[in-house]
């Protein structure tokens, strides 16, 4: 039997200076927690969690791309006012809003002792500008293909990885397609062509006479 | 007179339209004469976003589209999202569908590895004749398949806490009268290719793959214990009802092509052996649980990852559920995908020749490798 994922976070907090692990929850009836892992110590705690000899976590099966989107908790505050010249305590509507962030996932097992899975989870800071994690495929060459499916799905930025190419959608794709937020083209087969910049000169000459 | 071409290499790209593909697989290559120097698969030409259309319809909406993952082996990719959704949702399956669901994966695995075995001797030369053997074999599975689901290739046949529906009269006989006379037809297919001697040069040594390499890369499958490493999902995980039956694991000692096609050659039979005591076994009964709802059906929120042993390697279907009629997060781990990650590894010093073989004895199917 495998140890709880408390002992695991435990000794792996020990064994990796630093590292900060924090235990989600899952409410379904598959009970699959998982470990958030701060990416500054993935790399080390990936190859703690690999070489460790209780755990052997030695094959990484599956890599995938989450999209979490901005997210607007309302709540009620209750505040005190003055209404026809009395104080009351009123309910206010307080909006909060909380970052949205991309996650990558990673379900590792072990086939020296056939144990798992062990799930853990990289986030990243926010879905725009700081969109990087570090890379395990120098810990699991598994995750070499699949981080770059991520990258080319998600957009997510993977430190270290040896070659981070889109790899289903083609080169001069400029959007991430799996992203919640993400608007098809109107016209897939649209290429810019040599008619473009005539109907843009002649646009241009129809401003000018104006 | 000096050669002229010394030390230089030469680049070609193998498909996507490459009879020896599989499908629309390209590899970009450099020669150094014949041999192989670097090698990089390219994919995407089949990519329609499997994972996107899945995120956008309902949970049972996705799984006529899982046929068409792996187009061989559709009730085996019907069983791992099946699976996978029961995790999500707490869902228990009456016995007569488990035994069902054992009994369907083991024929998808035979037809799978029959057809796989014909495909690889065609592109070593044996243009035609195994090729047909096989489809001869495969066609009888398929009439089976057809007959129960009314397709032959997208079955879209099993359903959350069950199967669609029960077997026709006479079902249950005739697949224990194909399963009776397949050890005939191995038997004759051994004697043609096994010792056959060209087949032995073309396949033996070539495309070695290391346990280590294998175990860090995520290859699983036939194609894992080829390296010797005991790992078959069937007995780690012991899903459905397969630790009742008694089967065992065939391990290869060189991790080459030759050990790569003996491990289907071999397990087609010990599939064989789970076949026999299932469809005498079998119960009667309900083939699927009463209480799943169909219409508007919400799996409480959380995630699941659920996995079997398809016969290209483990598939898996990752899913998070909001609490809505969709899937939030709609994942396929693809073997086949994940498998051709050490393909440049297998490929290199060896000739343009053997890449063929090395790739079809990776098995890919490319609606599952692009999604």
């Amino acid at each position: 039997m495998m140890e709880t994922l408390e002992e695991i976070k435990a000794r792996t907090e020990a064994a990796v200076q630093g590292a900060r692990i924090t235990l989600i929850a899952n409410t379904s009836p598959s009970g699959q927690r998982s470990l958030l892992i701060d990416n500054e110590h993935a790399v080390a705690v990936a190859e703690f969690l690999r070489d460790d000899p209780q755990l052997r976590l030695d094959y990484c099966s599956n890599v995938t791309g989450v999209d979490w989107l901005d997210r607007v908790v309302k709540t009620k505050v209750k505040v005190k006012k003055m209404v026809n010249e009395v104080e009351k305590e009123v309910e206010e509507p307080r909006e909060e809003s909380l970052p949205g962030y991309l996650e990558a996932v990673y379900h590792l097992y072990s086939i020296a002792h056939k144990h798992g899975p062990v799930i853990i989870r990289l986030r990243t800071a926010d879905r725009a500008g700081n969109v990087h994690l570090p890379s395990l495929t120098s810990v699991y060459r598994s995750a070499e293909f699949q981080e770059r499916e991520i990258f080319d799905l998600y957009g997510i930025h993977f430190d270290g990885h040896p070659d981070l190419r889109r790899i289903l959608m083609w080169d001069e794709f400029v959007d991430f397609p799996m992203r919640k937020d993400y608007r098809e083209p109107d016209d897939y087969e649209y290429e810019p062509t040599p008619h473009d910049e005539v109907s843009e000169k002649a646009r241009e000459h129809r401003a000018s006479l104006q | 007179m000096t050669s002229r071409l010394e030390g230089e290499t030469l680049q070609i790209s193998m498909g996507p339209q490459h009879p020896s593909t599989h499908g629309v697989f390209r590899m970009n290559v450099a020669l150094d004469g014949e041999v192989v120097t670097k090698l990089k698969p390219v994919f995407g030409y089949l990519h329609r976003n499997h994972e996107k259309i899945g995120e956008n319809a309902s949970y049972l909406g996705s799984m006529p589209y899982t046929d068409r993952l792996d187009y061989f082996c559709s009730m085996t990719n019907n069983w791992a999202y099946a699976l996978s959704v029961e995790k999500l949702a707490g869902i228990d399956v009456p016995e007569r569908a488990e035994y069902l669901r054992v009994i369907l994966a083991e024929l998808t695995r035979l037809q799978n590895h029959v057809s796989l075995l014909g495909f690889l001797l065609s592109d070593m030369g044996a243009w035609g004749t195994p090729l047909m053997y096989a489809f001869r074999e495969r066609e009888k599975i398929l009439d089976l398949f057809e007959s129960l689901s009314g397709a032959r290739m997208m079955c879209n046949y099993m359903r959350f806490g069950g199967c669609r529906c029960d077997t026709p009269q006479g079902w249950i006989e005739s697949a224990k009268k194909i399963v009776a006379e397949f050890p005939r037809f191995l038997d004759e297919f051994d004697q043609l290719i096994v010792s056959n001697e060209i087949l032995l040069a073309r396949t033996q040594g070539i495309g070695k793959l290391s346990a280590d390499l294998a175990i860090s890369a995520g290859i699983t499958g036939p194609m894992l214990r080829a390296s010797g490493v005991n790992y078959d999902i069937r007995k780690v995980d012991g899903y459905g009802i397969y630790p009742r039956f008694k089967f065992r694991v065939p391990l290869g000692d060189h991790g080459d092509c030759y050990d790569r096609l003996m491990m289907r050659v071999l397990e087609l039979r010990e599939s064989l052996d789970i076949l026999k005591p299932a469809l005498n076994e079998i119960p009667a009964g309900p083939v699927i649980n009463p209480k799943v709802k169909i219409r508007s059906f919400r799996p409480p929120a959380g995630e699941a990852y659920g996995r079997i042993e398809a016969p290209k390697g483990e598939l898996g279907f990752y899913l998070i559920s909001d609490g809505g009629t969709n899937p939030y997060r709609y994942r396929v781990r693809p073997p086949s995908f994940v498998n051709l990650t050490i393909l440049e590894d297998l490929c290199l010093g060896h000739t343009v020749a053997d890449v063929m073989v090395i790739l079809g004895s990776i098995d890919i199917v490319l609606g599952e490798v692009d999604r």
